[in-house]
């Protein structure tokens, strides 16, 4: 693991910029931890101070200091994306390796569901929840209504390799030293799949974060929980732009934009490394 | 041929039970909504002037026949089902008395209009240079181009939106940012008001084709470079076939089957950006109607709404997927 890790600094320059960009916020998210303010509470500084010296990312309109405002808002933004993604990857995997190893009804009845998902638009069915859950759509809850709609393209893509795999000849030497399915599953196949897995989870963590910024910009999520698209409807709702807070809304874009080049960087670079012909054409060895 | 009904016929019926389950989905979901659509429109009449205890009484008894809120949940669902079927969703609440059904017709045209054709656009613009970039790939062009494309995917459409907002609309304002028309332009089918349309409709449409055609770029020109080392395309620049017609004809038109199922993702995805497109540009269609309903409480019009989107989408699909084997004769239907 480390290792790969290590190799992958080495010769894949897009990793070692999406490490540093993806790094960078997470240790920006993670100073939120030694906070001297509570990010919910408002007026505590002086309004629409621009960037300086006492307030690094300057204050917004209702008194907040933006540095702290964000570091939080990444903060709980980054906690979402990784639950969706974790939460996603355990529902995709284990259809993904049922409908591949088991095939027959299982996997018709499996994947049957799985075009169901992929056809459902998902943002129109987002606001649905968020009419009937109004303000109690927070970010756990969101974060578990995504994820049931965030594994059906996954899946697919884990079962096209597992059924790969149902045919080698290590499969048949599980099964025939009797080897439970449940067993073959996690403790053979699974780790075939693992590269995918961390592949998608990192682009699955770019759809969520990407949902969840464009759904509280529009307000339809529980604004009082500072995450980044919140910081965005807030801004937007004081019209930000117009009075001439212009670091109000240019810092957490650019912020936001540095954390999904990041992040596409890396599920770049992983997905090269999965194809072993293009890491070899990188590694200068074909 | 046979072979083809059956894959038509087990189409249509995956077709069915996506719409099925979708609309029922939408359904359940918002009649969980506390919010009762009678007793808001009676808050609204009688906040307007007084009234008896018994005209508010008769009022109620009006509404609640109307729209049917004293049913239990399954003979609600049945009824939904049996006017669904003829297009009736009941009255909306945000525009009462008028259907709902009427303010969803009224605001399709533009969400489709501005839509389809600027995903359309992009699909084509996208696959056309994505498949140049492929087949020439020492063009500092389109190589630059290629390093914008992959900049610009991993930032949401949101923000590429607000961007454009912002140049366009604060540091050169040149464009309208807001609004499907001029305000001093009557609708109608005049050259004034066509122009107007069209100027209103150039930023919303340049934000989508700026997203969407980094993706189909992308998808073309990696297909590309992997077909253009095929030998049939060696053996036909060696055979003396005219470059722009291997380009065109050997080499695009092998790699542009599976970049249809792109356009059918992309067209699938309609409802989500519109609602964003509409939002942030101010223009008028299905997105907005959407978002004045969920803050309105208006359930009959976010049902029918969301019930529009689940067909449309799904028909999208269903529609490319049957084009599929017939555009490619190695896609077998079995």
């Amino acid at each position: 693991m480390l290792a790969i890790v290590k190799d992958l600094i080495r010769y894949n320059i897009e990793f070692a910029i999406g490490c540093v960009l993806v790094g960078v916020i997470v240790v920006f998210a993670l100073a939120s931890f030694f906070s001297p303010v509570d990010p919910t509470l408002i007026y505590v500084a002086i309004p629409d101070q621009p960037p300086s010296g006492q307030y690094w990312f300057g204050t917004n309109s209702r008194g907040q200091d933006m540095f702290w405002q964000l570091s939080f808002a990444f903060r709980n933004t980054l906690t979402f994306g990784l639950m969706v993604a974790v939460l996603s990857r355990i529902i995709s995997i284990s259809v993904g390796l049922l409908a591949g190893y088991l095939g027959g009804w299982v996997d018709r009845v499996l994947m049957f569901f799985n075009d169901i998902f992929v056809a459902l638009p998902i943002f129109p069915i987002l606001i649905l929840f968020y009419f009937v859950m109004r303000s109690d759509l927070d970010m756990y809850r969101l974060a578990f209504v995504m994820a049931c709609f965030g594994w059906p393209f996954d899946a697919r893509l884990i079962r096209s390799v597992a059924l790969g795999l149902r045919h080698r000849e290590f499969t048949r030497h599980a099964v025939f030293s009797g080897m439970s399915a449940r067993r073959i599953m996690f403790e053979e196949h699974l780790p075939y799949v693992m590269p995918i897995v961390f592949a998608t989870a990192i682009a699955n963590m770019i759809w969520s974060i990407g949902m969840e910024v464009t759904l509280a910009v529009l307000g339809f999520t529980n604004v009082n929980i500072p995450t980044v698209g919140t910081t965005l409807y807030w801004a937007n709702n004081h019209s930000a732009m117009v009075v001439g807070v212009w670091w109000w809304i240019l810092i957490p874009v650019l912020l936001i934009v540095m954390l999904f080049i990041g992040l596409f960087l890396l599920t770049v670079a992983m997905n090269e490394y999965i194809d072993p012909r293009s890491r070899l054409r990188r590694m200068g060895g074909a | 041929m046979k072979d083809y009904l059956v894959f038509v016929l087990k189409r249509l019926m995956q077709l069915a039970a996506v719409v099925f389950a979708g609309i029922s989905a939408a359904f359940f979901i918002t009649h969980l909504s506390p919010i009762s659509p009678v007793e808001t429109i009676i808050g609204r009449v009688a906040g307007q002037s007084s009234f008896s205890p018994e005209a508010i009484q008769a009022l109620r008894e009006t509404l609640t026949a109307l729209f049917g809120t004293d049913l239990p949940l399954h003979e609600k669902y049945l009824n939904f089902w049996l006017r669904f079927v003829v297009g009736d969703l009941g009255p909306s609440l945000i525009a009462f008395p008028t259907p709902a059904m009427r303010l969803v017709m009224l605001a399709l045209p533009w969400t489709v209009g501005l839509l389809v054709t600027a995903i359309v656009m992009s699909w084509i613009i996208g696959n056309m240079l994505g498949g140049l970039a492929g087949y020439y790939q020492n063009n500092r062009f389109l190589k630059a181009f290629g390093v914008v494309a992959m900049g610009v995917q991993p930032i949401p459409y949101y923000i590429v939106a607000f961007l454009l907002v912002i140049i366009f609309g604060y540091f050169w304002p040149v464009l309208p940012i807001s609004g499907g028309f001029s305000m001093n332009v009557r609708p109608g089918f005049t050259a004034e008001f066509i122009f107007s349309v069209l100027h209103h409709a150039i930023l919303p449409a340049t934000s989508l084709v700026i997203v969407g055609m980094g993706v189909s770029f992308l998808g073309m020109r990696a297909l590309v470079s992997n077909i253009v080392t095929e030998d049939y395309v060696t053996y036909a620049e060696l055979a003396g076939v005219k470059t722009e017609r291997v380009v065109f004809f050997y080499v695009i038109r092998n790699a542009m089957v599976p970049q249809l199922t792109g356009l059918a993702m992309a067209l699938g995805g309609i409802f989500s950006g519109t609602i964003i497109t509409e939002q942030v540009f101010g223009y008028p269609g299905l997105g907005s109607l959407l978002v004045r309903a969920v803050n309105g409480g208006d359930t009959t019009v976010v049902l029918a709404v969301s019930s529009m989107a689940v067909i449309a989408v799904a028909t999208a699909i269903f529609i490319i997927d049957l084009l599929h084997p017939l555009l490619d004769p190695r896609v077998k239907v079995k």
